[in-house]
Parts: structure tokens; C-alpha cells; sequence
């Protein structure tokens, strides 16, 4: 396959697996947080630890969306289709993620709950052209990447005047949760999570290029490179990060220029303003409150905001006892920290979000990688 | 031919009449539908005798019987429609105890107002398909629920089959050493199923590769009679079918990513969907766990059959006591190849 099989290659793989044993201090260790899902179901899925030196260490980050979702916005969503019987459209890893009372959007859906899995915001907007009569609301979820999508679904609900669509807001914004975690006290003050360097998103920057990263870098003296999200780029960016800090410089650096460009992608950047502005505040899974982290409907189209058209009650939902999401979304445990994990939390029944996306960190370990964490704790 | 009165003055409508609540009731619609419509497709002596149950004589020896529920939506995809799978399904799983299939009957759960034409479609193939492989439909059933209760059309099809004599293939039986089989590229069917998903259209040249798989298990049997196992890798694909062996046989598995043939297309259409190929479903592809030795003596004679050709040995079965199915990657790292776990789903991000 083209474009895809050339970033999959054995014999590459070996040699750069070479150059990193080469390049890799065996004095010091390096800790690089892969903040994308993506990277974290690559890593897994192509044994990419097992082509790394004992010293270079992957820590999973909180790059995926479903994972950082609050269990409060997925009640919200359930008050939208019990409460006011709204068809409501979701992509498919929304469907199993638990809310409170054991409730999921799927089990609402098996009590006979409008719930509808869809691929693209053009079936939602089709659903609610084909439903006039029935309020159809799009449970918008994701980082940048998943953002212009939905900003024209929102220009095309206005521009045919789509009376019965509306869109749940929950897009979030990357650049604000790194720096949340590099603010983090674990990361900054206490020294109880070393992150050394950064594998910057690829789809994501592919949107808003690699220039936001810059600040960062530079502030708290962490490389950051883009990384492509197949095996081959993650090891590439892999040596980079490892040279940056082994010459101490802390610069963005981009492996994925056939992508990602500094500027990003201005056409999509141009919609998303448009049609979204910064919230003043967030709740993310594990990381708590944090400031201008997401966007909510800009003026003008507030008719199409699904929390403006209707009541929805605040939820102060809490997280499983003694599930380690939130550590685990920060790179402050492992899914084998924590209790739950294969014993009642497992893919087939989730406790907590990590678990329930391919790209959540535990399901990736559980899937992928369980095998190998006895043995790594013998050693 | 006896000068009898025309039973039904008016022939069935198949062209433009849809299944109503009569067709089910068993009054003389009911009997003009099987007349006119099943009994025209899958003709044969034993149908024939209009008996609610087939009578037939069998062979001494050991018999094996399964039953499938087919509920595909669509109902009509590329390389087949639920008529055709709902034969080759059933006779693969009566196969792959070595059987050789003998009857199958078929059940219908109709929902009002499904057309007789797309009923007609689907029962000339299901016909079709039961005479190519030679198996008749002897029995049958048919049962209509109110519109909105049904989805079109169900179809439960039960096969039942005699064991050849000395043959003793079961799920339990993979041994360490043992080879582990393929008999051609994995994926096809539920990425041909995907790709006709009314949300979800995109243009492959991908079809179904729903078959019949007992000619081809018969010459398998024949060549090497102490097979350990045979399974069709249906629902849940490749992954999970070694996955249920491994746990029944108390063993792991190792497989050679590199060995598992897979069409180009078949791997682009995942890749686009966020899906891992070794878990999508196939409907005309079995797995055979045998010893090395036997695994030489087979490979020739699956490649030499049309829906053996692309046969590889994908693996080896190991002792494990986590019973773990691992793969070394193309990339050159290991993984596991866990159980699917609820559906598969598209990747959003």
C-alpha cells in the first residue's frame, strides 16, 4: 500500500533501531511522553518498545479524546436523549464509555434511547434532514483534528437553515493540555514523573502546524518533535528527541513534513474560528479544570448549540473508586498501577475511559501488551 | 401429470407484491408462497413431499448437526446476498468437524412488507447455492412478524452431516509443534460487507469470499486424516477463531504477521477505517492445526483446490499457560493478538 507500507519497513526498522542503541547515553535515561493515542496504539500494535533500549522509555499521554472526557459530559449527553428525546449521533468510541449509575450511551441505546453511531458529521446533518420533526444532536468530541469537521457542519446547518440540528461542544485544544502537564506538580516540582521530551500529535498539527509548540519548548526546555503516527515516524522522531536532548537543545522539530507544515492548515484554521471560540475553562479526565483547554460555539451560531437549546443539568459525576484514569492520563502511572485493571476493568467492562478506546493507554496495554508487564516487573 | 383444477387461480406476484401477515399465517397464501416461491427454488424429492419434517435414511457411524442464525444487513453485497451465506455457513460448520454435510433446512422470519421480489432473489440463491454444493434443503419454515419487528428478512439454516470413519477433529486437540493453517486471504467478507454499509459506501473491488468449504475439507480429510482442527474464522475474524483454539486446547500460538495473506485492497479499506484485518470477518476460509508433517502433505493439495490457492502456514501452537496468541510484526516487534472485544469500531481520531 502506498504511503503507508514504506513506513512499516523491517529493514528500516532495524537500522534505525541501531542508530537510536548509537545515539542513546546509556548513562541517562529518556523518558519521551507520547501525547497522542494514535502513537500509543502504533507503539503497541508494531512492538515498537521492543526494537528500544532498555533506557528509552515510552510514557502514554492524554491524547486521547475519549479518554479525557469527563464522565459529567457523557451524563449530560444521556439527560439529552432521556430528557428531551433527542436522536443523538456519536461516534462509535463514545458508545461504551462509562457514565454514572452504570449507565453507558450503549445501555441508554438497548433501553430504547435514540442513539445513533455515525462516521462523519455530513450522517448527522443527513439523519436530521431526514427527521424533521425530531431534534437530532451531534456529540462533537475531539482535539483539532476532528474541530473542522464539525465547524462545517455548523456553516451547513446554518446556510439551510437545518432548524432541528444542534451541536454538543466538546472539542479540546492540544497545546493547552501539555502544557497543563508539564505545569503539573508531579512534572515540575515534585520530580515523581520525568518527561524528557515530547512526541508532538501529527494529525493535530497537520491542522494547526507545528508553530504552537513553540512557546512551550522553549519555556519549560522540553524537545518536542512531530511525530507521524506510523511505527517508522515514531521511531525516527524517537532519535531526534534523543539527539535534541543529548545536545541539549529543546526545539520544535517536525519528522512529519509530509504533513505538517509550521503554518498548519490556514483554510481549516479560518473555519474553525469562524464558527468556535475559546471557553474560558474545561474539565478534562485527569487533568482537572483547565483554562482555555476547549472551544464552545462562537455568536452567530448559538441557535445550533445544543447547550444553549436546551436545559441540560450540570453533572458532578465522579470517577470509579479506585480507578487510575486520571494518573495514567498524565503520564503519572501505568495501567498495571492500577487495581482495576484486568480484574474488573477490562475492555469487555470498562470502568474507566482509558479502557474503552483502542487508543486509551490501558486498552492498549491490555490488548497489545500484557504479556510483557510480568516479566518487566521481574526484571 | 394429472389434469387437476390450478390450485392458485392467480400466480405470485414476485415482481411488485410485498409479504403480508398472510403469508405467515398458514392458510393458502402461506402454501401458494412455499409452493411458488421455496419449493420452486430448492426443489428436490423429500421437499416435494409437502410433510412437516424430511424422512430419510442414514448411514451408520457418527453424525454431526449445527445451526446458524443469519441477520446480515445488507442483505444483498458483493460476492453473495444472506441467501447464499446462510447455505455456505451452516455447511462449513458442519465441515469443519471433517463431516461431509448430507440435509440442511432453513427457516424464514419474514417482516411485512419485505418485497417477494428480493425474497424471490434470495431464495434462488440460497437454491443455487445448495445445489453447487450439493446439499438439498429437505425442510423448512416460515414465520412473518408485524412491520418494524423484523429487519427484512432472517434466515436460520440447520446442516447436519456423517464423520468419516477414524476422523477425530475437534477444537481441543492443537498440540504444541503443531502448524498452524490458512487457506487464503483474510478479511474479504466484512470488508465487502463494510463497503456496502449504507453510511459507509466506498468503491472496492473487494467481493464476499463466501463458499462452501466441505469439497475442499473432503480432500483435506482424505490426505491427512489426523487433522487436530478445523475452524471457519466467521465473526470476530482470524484473531479470535485462534484465540477460542488456544483457550480450548490449553496452548499459545506464534504467528508470522509476514505469512498471513492478505489482499492489498483488503488492507488499504481497514487501514481507512481504523479496523486491524485479523479481525474482520471471512465466510469461505478455514483453519487447520495439524502436525509439521501433515502440514507438508497438505499444503499441495489445499493450493491446488480453487478455494484452497493462496494456503499458508501462518504459525506454530506453543505451550503457554496464559494461552496467549502473539505475532512477531512485519516490523520486527512482537504483540499480542487479544480476543475482540465488543465491536470493532471506526477509530476517531
Amino acid at each position: 500500500m502506498k504511503y503507508v507500507d514504506e513506513f512499516r519497513q523491517h529493514t528500516l526498522a532495524k537500522q534505525l533501531a541501531e542508530a537510536i542503541r548509537q545515539e542513546a547515553d546509556d548513562e541517562r535515561q529518556y523518558h519521551l511522553m507520547e501525547f497522542c493515542g494514535g502513537h500509543t496504539h502504533a507503539i503497541f500494535r508494531y512492538g515498537v518498545q521492543d526494537l528500544m533500549p532498555d533506557n528509552v522509555k515510552f510514557v502514554h499521554g492524554p491524547g486521547c479524546p475519549v479518554c479525557v472526557l469527563p464522565i459529567g459530559r457523557i451524563d449530560e449527553a444521556i439527560h439529552l436523549v432521556e430528557a428531551h428525546d433527542v436522536i443523538l449521533c456519536t461516534y462509535g468510541d463514545l458508545l461504551r464509555v462509562p457514565a454514572s449509575g452504570r449507565k453507558s450511551l450503549i445501555k441508554v441505546k438497548a433501553a430504547g434511547g435514540d442513539v445513533r453511531m455515525v462516521y462523519s458529521t455530513q450522517d448527522a446533518l443527513k439523519i436530521a434532514r431526514e427527521n424533521p420533526d425530531r431534534e437530532v444532536v451531534f456529540f462533537a468530541i475531539g482535539f483539532e483534528t476532528t474541530t473542522p469537521p464539525s465547524a462545517v457542519a455548523l456553516q451547513q446547518a446554518k446556510a439551510e437553515g437545518l432548524k432541528n440540528f444542534s451541536l454538543f461542544c466538546n472539542h479540546v485544544l492540544t497545546p493547552a493540555a501539555i502544557q497543563n502537564i508539564l505545569e503539573s506538580p508531579e512534572v515540575r516540582e515534585l520530580g515523581s514523573v520525568s518527561i524528557h521530551g515530547f512526541f508532538g500529535p501529527s494529525h493535530v498539527s497537520s491542522i494547526i502546524g507545528s508553530r504552537p509548540y513553540e512557546f512551550f519548548a522553549e519555556e519549560f526546555q522540553r524537545p518536542v518533535v512531530i511525530a507521524g503516527f506510523e511505527p517508522l515516524d515514531v521511531m525516527q522522531s524517537a532519535l531526534m528527541l534523543i539527539r535534541q536532548l543529548n545536545e541539549g537543545r529543546y526545539e520544535v522539530e517536525n519528522e512529519y513534513t509530509r504533513v505538517v507544515s509550521r503554518e498548519g492548515n490556514k483554510k481549516a484554521q479560518s473555519l474553525v474560528a469562524d464558527t468556535f471560540e475559546l471557553r474560558r475553562s474545561f474539565e478534562w479526565r485527569g487533568l482537572g479544570l483547565v483554562p482555555y483547554s476547549a472551544l464552545k460555539i462562537k455568536k452567530g451560531y448559538e441557535a445550533l448549540d445544543a447547550e444553549k437549546r436546551f436545559t441540560i443539568p450540570v453533572s458532578q459525576a465522579k470517577d470509579v473508586k479506585g480507578c487510575e484514569c486520571p494518573a495514567i492520563l498524565r503520564g503519572a502511572k501505568r495501567p498495571t498501577d492500577c487495581k482495576l485493571f484486568g480484574t474488573v476493568c477490562t475492555p469487555e467492562n470498562p470502568m474507566g475511559s482509558c479502557m474503552v478506546s483502542s487508543e486509551g493507554a490501558c486498552a492498549a496495554y491490555w490488548s497489545y501488551g500484557r504479556f510483557r508487564q510480568p516479566a518487566q516487573q521481574s526484571a | 401429470m394429472n389434469a387437476v383444477v390450478k390450485r392458485f387461480p392467480l400466480r405470485l406476484d414476485t415482481k411488485g407484491a410485498r409479504v403480508d401477515m398472510t403469508h405467515g399465517s398458514g392458510g393458502r397464501a402461506m402454501a401458494q408462497l412455499i409452493e411458488e416461491l421455496f419449493l420452486k427454488h430448492f426443489d428436490n424429492e423429500l421437499l416435494r413431499q409437502g410433510n412437516d419434517q424430511a424422512a430419510f435414511d442414514v448411514s451408520a457411524g457418527r453424525m454431526v448437526m449445527s445451526v446458524d442464525g443469519h441477520v446480515i444487513s445488507p442483505l444483498f453485497f458483493p460476492g453473495g446476498d444472506i441467501g447464499s451465506l446462510a447455505v455456505h455457513g451452516t455447511l462449513n460448520d458442519v465441515a469443519m468437524s471433517g463431516a461431509r454435510p448430507l440435509y440442511l433446512s432453513a427457516g424464514f422470519i419474514l417482516e411485512e412488507g419485505f418485497p417477494l421480489a428480493d425474497l424471490d432473489r434470495i431464495v434462488a440463491s440460497m437454491g443455487q447455492a445448495a445445489s453447487e454444493a450439493g446439499v438439498p434443503v429437505v425442510t423448512g419454515d416460515t414465520k412473518v412478524v408485524e412491520k418494524g419487528k423484523g429487519d427484512g428478512v432472517f434466515i436460520t439454516t440447520t446442516g447436519i452431516g456423517v464423520v468419516p470413519q477414524g476422523i477425530d477433529i475437534s477444537g481441543d486437540r492443537a498440540v504444541p509443534g503443531d502448524k498452524i493453517i490458512v487457506s487464503g486471504s483474510i478479511g474479504d467478507h466484512g470488508v465487502a460487507i463494510m463497503s456496502s454499509r449504507e453510511n459507509l459506501e466506498f468503491e472496492t473491488t473487494i467481493e464476499s469470499d463466501s463458499a462452501a468449504l466441505h469439497k475442499l475439507v473432503d480432500k483435506m480429510v482424505e490426505t491427512a486424516p489426523d487433522i487436530h482442527c478445523l475452524r471457519d474464522p466467521t465473526r470476530g475474524g482470524l484473531a479470535t477463531t485462534l484465540n477460542e483454539l488456544a483457550m480450548q486446547s490449553g496452548v499459545g500460538m506464534r504467528l508470522l504477521e509476514s505469512d498471513i495473506p492478505m489482499k492489498a485492497a483488503v488492507t488499504s479499506a481497514c487501514e481507512l477505517l481504523g479496523l486491524d484485518p485479523l479481525y474482520v470477518a471471512n465466510e469461505g476460509k478455514l483453519i487447520c492445526i495439524c502436525s509439521p508433517e501433515d502440514a507438508e502433505r497438505l499444503l499441495p493439495i489445499m493450493q491446488a483446490d480453487p478455494l484452497g490457492r493462496d494456503s499458508r502456514i501462518i504459525g506454530t501452537v506453543v505451550e503457554d499457560e496464559h494461552h496467549f496468541v502473539q505475532m512477531e510484526t512485519l516490523f520486527g516487534g512482537s504483540r499480542v493478538v487479544d480476543w475482540l472485544s465488543g465491536e470493532q469500531l471506526p477509530r476517531i481520531c
